[in-house]
């Protein structure tokens, strides 16, 4: 199982080090709850992951063949648009590169889905190399539903709306399409380095 | 008349949508655009933890408003209400 440590660059001080915190951005105790409506509590006999859309063919796997797939430990700062932020959080999940691995695509964006029918879009490629997982497990613990068990979209280089909680999916697109958010003032991309929470930044 | 004189730009209707959203909100009935349920805006599902305020028919949990606050601006997104009742 790889280790893939992000967010530890340079020295590993206090998790109060003010370079790890962008712009805007405090630090949170606890982890906080944030949710645009009712928490989805799908069976894992009925859980599913597909990749679908400008793809050559969709792939689906059940709960059982997604956790048959090599999986990553990862720590990783992330950062949420309301302001609060998160250093050295510790996360399980399948890299997305994995998933997507023999999918035969044009498409350059991704409009992820998820229970109780939130969305959100990225481009591809903030998606690959490392940049991302599908998580399903925190602090050693499966995924509380709360948090977004079973599963969830884990992309903390980008603010954590994109990291789409009860991800059931990912449907590639030819052009960016505007998730739930982002169809209603907030950013297309949402670094939170650039500080890129509304429309316009 | 020419049709300069019929149609307007919005400002025309300054003054009738101030009186609109002036009104108390919480007794206007929403019709929600997925299962139709008519219910008082005060009686609606409201999720406040969230990057924006998300209003759902409390009948079938469709999103009926979102309500984003920027930093000089807001959207207001009404697309999953139908219509609304406002009294007078």
């Amino acid at each position: 199982m790889a280790f893939i440590s992000r967010g530890f660059k340079g020295r590993r001080s206090s998790a109060a080090d003010s370079s790890r915190l962008p712009p805007g951005q405090y630090l949170a105790t606890g982890f906080p709850v944030l949710s645009a409506g009712p928490t989805p509590h799908t069976p894992l006999e009925k859980w599913s992951f597909t990749i679908t859309g400008e793809v050559d063919q969709d792939r689906t796997w059940t709960w059982a063949e997604f956790q048959a797939l090599p999986a990553e430990d990862i720590t990783a700062d992330i950062h949420c648009v309301t302001k609060w932020s998160k250093l050295g959080t510790r996360w399980t999940g399948v890299p997305v590169s994995a998933l997507l691995e023999g999918v035969e695509s044009a498409a350059d964006y991704v409009t992820a889905f998820s229970d109780g029918g939130y969305t959100t879009n990225l481009p591809l490629e903030d998606l690959v190399d490392g940049k991302a997982w599908v998580a399903f497990r925190y602090d050693g613990q499966p995924l509380d539903p709360e948090h977004g068990g079973p599963a969830r979209l884990l992309v903390p280089h980008l603010y954590l709306w994109k990291s789409a909680k009860w991800v059931r999916g990912l449907r590639l697109t030819l052009d960016d399409r505007p998730g739930f958010w982002e169809s209603n003032g907030y950013n297309m991309y949402g670094d939170p380095w650039r500080e890129q929470r509304y429309w316009g930044d | 008349m020419k049709q300069s004189d019929l149609k307007l730009d919005g400002n025309a209707i300054a003054g009738v949508l101030g009186e609109i959203f002036a009104v108390e909100m919480t007794v206007a009935e929403g019709t929600c655009a997925g299962c139709g349920n008519v219910a008082p805006m005060g009686a609606v599902d409201v999720y406040v933890n969230a990057p924006g305020i998300v209003v759902r028919c409390s009948a079938c949990t469709q999103v009926l408003m979102t309500i984003v606050r920027g930093r000089d601006r807001t959207w207001l997104d009404l697309s999953g209400v139908r219509r609304l009742e406002l009294r007078s």
